[in-house]
C-alpha cells in the first residue's frame, strides 16, 4: 500500500497502471526497505514528497527516477557516435599541437630555453628585475628537479592560451558590433564560467578517450576563453563614442576603423581579458592533470593519491610560482601599453 | 568673396525616436517640441531647416545647448541622417550618395573640428594631424610632411612626435584644427571647437582661424552658443531655437534688428560699441552728394568704440565714411549713441515668447 494510491484509484487510473507492473522491474531502496517489514505508520508529520520514486509505488506506469539518469545516458550515448563523427576530426589538429609543442618544450635543453624565456620576459616587460625575479624562479624549480613538469605546463598553457587568443579576440569583436549576438553569447559565456571545471570533464570523457590531449585541451580552452571574450567586447563598446565619430567624419572604412581606432584603443582591455585567460588556463590544466594531462599537477594528485605530503607541498609551490611569473609578466606588459596610450 | 552657394539645405526635419516618419505628420501639423514628446515620445531635433551658405563665408551657427546645433551640422556630412529635405554640396544631392561616395566626401570635401578634440590618444602630434591623408592611402612620408606643415601652420612647430596627453587643451585643438586642414578640403565644420577652451585661448583660436580664413577662403560652418564668438566670426549668422531657425542674415543686421525676445536676450549683454561697424548705421549717401559740414572721414568698417574716441564724445559731429576711397554714406554721432541701446523686441515687431 503506497501513499498516493488514492491519487490514481481517484482518476480511475488503476487499470493503466498495472499494465505497467512489471514484477521484474528495478528493486528500489524503498522496496528493499518495505520487504524488511518495518513499516511506519503513514501520519501528515512523513509524507513523502510526490516524487518520481514515490509515484511509481503507487503506479507502475510511472517512470522511476534512475530511468531519468538511464534515459539522458543512453541518449547521450546514442547521441556520441555522430557527435565524435564531426568533433574528432576538427579537434584533432589541437592533439596535434599539443604533442609537438610539448615534445619541443621538453625537447629543448635548458641551457637555451632559459635565455630564450629570459628575452620573451625582457620583451613583454621592459623591466630587468622582472627578468632577474623570473630566472630565480626557474632556477629554483629547476634546482628541485621539477624543471621538467613546469616545462609540460607551460608548453600546454601556451597552446592553450594562445587558441583562447586566437578565436576569444574575434568573436569578442564580432559581439561588441552586434547587440543581438552579444545577447545570445553571454549566457552562454556565464555557463561556462560557473560551471565546475569538473563538470566540463564528464562530457568530454565520454566523447575522446582519456589519452588524447586534445581532451584536456578542450577543457581547457572552454573554461579559460571567456574573460578574453568578454572584455575584447566591453573594450570596444568602451571605446570614446567621440574619437568614433572622428573617425568616421573623417571617412574611414570599418576596417581601417577597427584596426586602426578600435583595437588599439581597446588593447588595455583586451590585455587584461589575456592575463585572465593565462591565470584560468593555469588552473584548469591543474584539475586536467585527472585526465592525463602532464605537468605539475600529476605531482600534486600523487601527492593527493599516495598521501605523499612533501611531493604535493613542494609542487604546489611550483604552481604558485609559475602563476606569479605569468601574472607578473602579462600585467607588466599590460601597464606597458596602459602607459603607451594614458588619456 | 564670391556669390556661389556652396551648401544648401532645404526644409530639413530631424526627429529621434522609434518611428520617426509618423511623428513628422505631428510635425507637419504644427505639433511643438514639448507636445512631440509629451505626447508622442519622440524628440523633436530640427524642424523646417533652409539655409544657404555661400563659398569662402564663415557662417556661424549659433544657440543654446540642446538647440539643434550639433544635429544640424552633422547631417551635412550624413553623421546623422534626416528624416525628411534636401541637402546640397556644390549642387550635388548629398542625401542620394551611396557608400563609395560618401566616403569621398568625407574624404575629401569636408572635415571636422570637434568640441572635445576627438584626437587618437595612440597616435603621435603628427599622425593625428596627418589621418585625413592616411584614410586616404597616402603614404607615410607624404602625410607626415603635409602634417608638418600645417602644425606649423597652426603654431605647433616641434611637437610633431609628442602624444595628446602632453598637450594643453588649446594646443590639443590646434592639432584638430591642423587634422582637418591637411584634408585640404573646401568645406570645413567646427562644431563648438573653441568652447571647451580658456576665454584668452579662445580669442587666440578665433585670431588663428580668421587670419587662416584670410588665405584659404574655405567654406566654414562653424557651431557656438557665445554670441561675441558669432559676432567676431561669422559673415552670416543662423540663430536656432528648439530645433528651428529664429533669424538668419548679416550679424550686424541681426544685432540691430533683433525679430524675437529670444534674440533680444542673447544681443542685450553684448558690447555693442565694439561690435557694431559704421557701415551699419550709417545715412547711405543719395543724390544730393557730399554734405559740407562733416568732421572728417572715416572708414567703413570701423567701429562704433573707435569713433566715440574719435569725435571725444561729442554727439554734434557727423562723418563722412568712405569705403574704397569712395564716399559711401554720412555718420551723425547721435544715431551713433541710439544705436547703442538695444531695442526693446516690442517695438521691433515681435511676438510672444
Ligand atoms: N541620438 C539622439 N536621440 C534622441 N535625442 C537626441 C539625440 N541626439 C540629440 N537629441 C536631442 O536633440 C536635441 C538637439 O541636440 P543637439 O543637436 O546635441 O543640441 P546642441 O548641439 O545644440 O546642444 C536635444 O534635445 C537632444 O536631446
Ligand atoms: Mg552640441
Amino acid at each position: 500500500m503506497a501513499t498516493y494510491d488514492f491519487l490514481f484509484d481517484g482518476a480511475g487510473l488503476r487499470d493503466w497502471c498495472d499494465t505497467g507492473k512489471t514484477g521484474d522491474g528495478p528493486v528500489s531502496m524503498a522496496d528493499l526497505l518495505a520487504k524488511t517489514g518495518v513499516s511506519e505508520e503513514q501520519t501528515a508529520w512523513n509524507l513523502p514528497f510526490p516524487s518520481l520514486d514515490e509515484l511509481n509505488e503507487a503506479c507502475g506506469s510511472i517512470a522511476q527516477s534512475r530511468d531519468l539518469t538511464k534515459g539522458v545516458e543512453n541518449s547521450f550515448l546514442a547521441a556520441k557516435d555522430a557527435l565524435r563523427f564531426v568533433l574528432d576530426p576538427i579537434t584533432q589538429p589541437l592533439s596535434w599541437l599539443l604533442e609537438s609543442t610539448l615534445s619541443v618544450f621538453e625537447a629543448t635543453p635548458w641551457w637555451i630555453m632559459f635565455p630564450l624565456l629570459m628575452i620573451v620576459v625582457y620583451f613583454a616587460s621592459k623591466s630587468v628585475r622582472l627578468v632577474i625575479f623570473v630566472t630565480a624562479c626557474l632556477l629554483f624549480l629547476a634546482f628541485v628537479d621539477h624543471y621538467d613538469h613546469a616545462m609540460q605546463t607551460l608548453a600546454i598553457i601556451f597552446v592553450c592560451a594562445l587558441l583562447c587568443v586566437l578565436f576569444g579576440v574575434p568573436i569578442g569583436i564580432a559581439m561588441s558590433r552586434s547587440n543581438r549576438l552579444q545577447r545570445m553569447t553571454i549566457p552562454v559565456l556565464d555557463m561556462l564560467q560557473t560551471l565546475p571545471p569538473f563538470v566540463y570533464l564528464i562530457p568530454l570523457i565520454f566523447l575522446f578517450s582519456v589519452t588524447e590531449p586534445k581532451l584536456y585541451g578542450i577543457a581547457i580552452i572552454l573554461y579559460a576563453i571567456v574573460p578574453v571574450i568578454r572584455l575584447t567586447d566591453l573594450g570596444i563598446r568602451l571605446v570614446d563614442k567621440d574619437v568614433i565619430e572622428a573617425a568616421d567624419s573623417f571617412g574611414m572604412t570599418d576596417r581601417q576603423k577597427l584596426f586602426g581606432v578600435q583595437i588599439p584603443l581597446a588593447l588595455p582591455n583586451i590585455m587584461a581579458g589575456i592575463n585572465q585567460t593565462i591565470m584560468m588556463s593555469l588552473a584548469m590544466v591543474v584539475i586536467a592533470s585527472l585526465v592525463s594531462a602532464p605537468g605539475l599537477g600529476v605531482l600534486v594528485l600523487r601527492g593527493i593519491r599516495n598521501l605523499e605530503l612533501g611531493v604535493g607541498l613542494v609542487s604546489g609551490l611550483g604552481i604558485v610560482l609559475l602563476a606569479i611569473i605569468l601574472d607578473r609578466v602579462t600585467k607588466s606588459a599590460l601597464d606597458r601599453v596602459n602607459a603607451a596610450q594614458k588619456h | 568673396m564670391t556669390d556661389k552657394i556652396e551648401i544648401s539645405i532645404r526644409n530639413l526635419y530631424k526627429i529621434f525616436g522609434p518611428d520617426p516618419k509618423s511623428a513628422l505628420e505631428y510635425v507637419y501639423a504644427g505639433t511643438s517640441k514639448a507636445d512631440l514628446l509629451n505626447d508622442h515620445g519622440h524628440v523633436l531635433g530640427l524642424r523646417d531647416i533652409n539655409i544657404d551658405m555661400r563659398d569662402g563665408d564663415i557662417t556661424v551657427i549659433m544657440g543654446l545647448s540642446g538647440s539643434g546645433k550639433s544635429t544640424l551640422i552633422r547631417h551635412l556630412n550624413r553623421l546623422i541622417e534626416p528624416t525628411a529635405g534636401q541637402v546640397e554640396v556644390d549642387g550635388e544631392d548629398v542625401l542620394a550618395y551611396d557608400e563609395e561616395k560618401l566616403r569621398t566626401l568625407r574624404r575629401q570635401v569636408m572635415s571636422m573640428v570637434f568640441q572635445k578634440f576627438a584626437l587618437f590618444p595612440h597616435r603621435t602630434v603628427a599622425e593625428n594631424a596627418g589621418t585625413t591623408l592616411k584614410v586616404r592611402g597616402v603614404a607615410k612620408h607624404d602625410y607626415l610632411k603635409e602634417a608638418h606643415k600645417w602644425l606649423d601652420r597652426v603654431g605647433l612647430q616641434g611637437y610633431g612626435d609628442h602624444y595628446p596627453h602632453q598637450l594643453s587643451g588649446g594646443m590639443q585643438q590646434r592639432v584638430g584644427i591642423a587634422r582637418a586642414l591637411t584634408s585640404n578640403s573646401p568645406i570645413m565644420l567646427m562644431d563648438e571647437a573653441f568652447s571647451a577652451l580658456d576665454p584668452l585661448i579662445r580669442t587666440d583660436m578665433q585670431d588663428l582661424l580668421l587670419e587662416l580664413q584670410k588665405e584659404l577662403h574655405k567654406t566654414i560652418v562653424f557651431i557656438t552658443h557665445d554670441l561675441d564668438e558669432a559676432l567676431k566670426l561669422a559673415d552670416r549668422l543662423v540663430i536656432l531655437k528648439d530645433g528651428h531657425i529664429v533669424q538668419q542674415g548679416e550679424p550686424q543686421y541681426i544685432l540691430l534688428n533683433p525679430n524675437d525676445p529670444y534674440i533680444e536676450d542673447f544681443v542685450s549683454d553684448i558690447n555693442r560699441a565694439r561690435v557694431l561697424r559704421v557701415s551699419s548705421i550709417m545715412t547711405p549717401l543719395d543724390d544730393s552728394g557730399v554734405p559740407p559740414d562733416a568732421h572728417g572721414e572715416v572708414a567703413h568698417d570701423d567701429t562704433l568704440e573707435s569713433m566715440i574716441t574719435r569725435s571725444g564724445g561729442d554727439t554734434s559731429h557727423s562723418y563722412l565714411v568712405m569705403r574704397d576711397g569712395q564716399p559711401v554714406g554720412t555718420l551723425e554721432m547721435t544715431s551713433l549713441v541710439k544705436a547703442l541701446v538695444p531695442r526693446v523686441a516690442s517695438e521691433a515687431g515681435a511676438r510672444k515668447y
